[in-house]
């Protein structure tokens, strides 16, 4: 089979696709057989941008450990910054 | 022999009069040639699948594969287009049963076509396969790995599909199932399930399932490809289709 849980992340920020830097609306996060990656299975990131079409997508396939490791890397980096600087950025301040 | 083959993009009617992007290989020779129409896996309208598409060709059928995705995303990568469709819960049913039906009434009205067709779809295509040969006249299909023929997706679960055995009185064709014995979508339960709704309805139909192998063994860019399972599985089709559309 080739679809699993998915799960819709509205998210805020820009990424870069096939035609440079889009703005991001949402990303969606699941696990499942890649397109690319040389692995049965991985966790797919795909940040995307519906409302300018599908190709506004940045993709991502990572193993099950990459993406772990990569989850508390996220979580880890955000904890060890200054806390007020996280805030400001969180509600969309520089 | 002859054997050149020409293979191109061209637009026909899908569903509802739309017209889709599709894939057509066709071989060059006077024919008569039998028809077959190619159902994409889910991860799109890819390289692999028209390379599919060409070797039915090479093979004396003209094959068409249309491309499912192309309300969503026309003119995008097949796998921007195979995320667009998955977020939206897959191709309803309605749909691809227009898409395929479009595709095979323009194989039909080939010059060189002997007025046979069938189909042969992977993964969500399999079941897309049993779901044209359940509801649309046809001479013969294959079902490679379809999943949701028998069962129902779980919760949480994006895609939009419901079991479909229950249609098995309709089948209008001799049907080739081919299954990888470690697939879990279908499992081989789901599989003997099939068989047995088949068997109760008086089908012809045959079945294989291959030990080592599990979903999408006939993917060859992939990791689960399984050539002993695949070469057989092709020399399955060829035999099965030379029996039941070849001319």
């Amino acid at each position: 089979m080739c679809t699993y849980l998915t799960e819709k992340v509205d998210v805020t920020g820009s990424g870069k696709g096939s035609s440079g830097w889009f703005k991001l609306s949402e990303a969606s996060v699941y696990f499942d057989h890649p397109v690319h990656a040389p692995a049965e299975h991985t966790l797919n990131i795909d940040f995307l941008n519906p409302g300018q079409g599908p190709s506004a997508r940045v993709a991502v396939e990572l193993t099950a450990e990459s993406a772990r490791a990569l989850a508390e890397a996220i979580q880890a980096t955000l904890a060890s910054a200054p806390p007020e600087l996280v805030e400001s950025a969180s509600a969309g301040r520089s | 022999m002859y054997d050149a083959i020409q293979a191109e993009t061209i637009s026909l009617a899908g569903a509802g009069g739309d017209q889709i992007e599709a894939y057509l290989a066709r071989p060059l020779g006077p024919g008569p040639f039998g028809s077959v129409v190619v159902i994409h896996h889910m991860p799109g309208y890819d390289e692999q699948t028209k390379e599919i598409t060409r070797t039915f060709a090479a093979h004396g059928y003209n094959a068409v594969c249309p491309n499912l995705y192309w309300r969503e995303a026309p003119g995008a990568s097949p796998d921007d287009a195979a995320a667009a469709a998955r977020a939206v819960g897959g191709v309803p049913d309605e749909r691809l049963i227009g898409d395929v039906g479009g595709a095979v009434a323009y194989l039909r009205a080939m010059p060189n076509s002997n007025g046979k067709a069938g189909t042969i779809g992977y993964c969500s295509g399999g079941r897309q396969s049993f779901l044209a040969a359940v509801s649309l006249p046809l001479d013969a299909a294959v079902d490679c790995y379809g999943a949701f023929v028998v069962g129902t997706p779980p919760e949480g679960m994006p895609l939009k599909v419901g079991p479909i055995v229950h249609l098995t009185p309709q089948l209008s064709c001799p049907l080739l199932g081919l299954f990888g014995a470690e697939d879990s979508h279908p499992s081989p339960e789901q599989v003997a399930e099939l068989e047995k709704a088949l068997s109760d309805a008086g089908k012809t139909f045959e079945f294989h399932s291959y030990e080592g192998a599990g979903h999408a063994f006939f993917a060859v860019n992939r990791p689960a490809y399984r050539p002993e399972a695949a070469n057989d599985g092709w020399q399955k089709i060829w035999d099965f289709y030379g029996r039941y559309l070849a001319s």
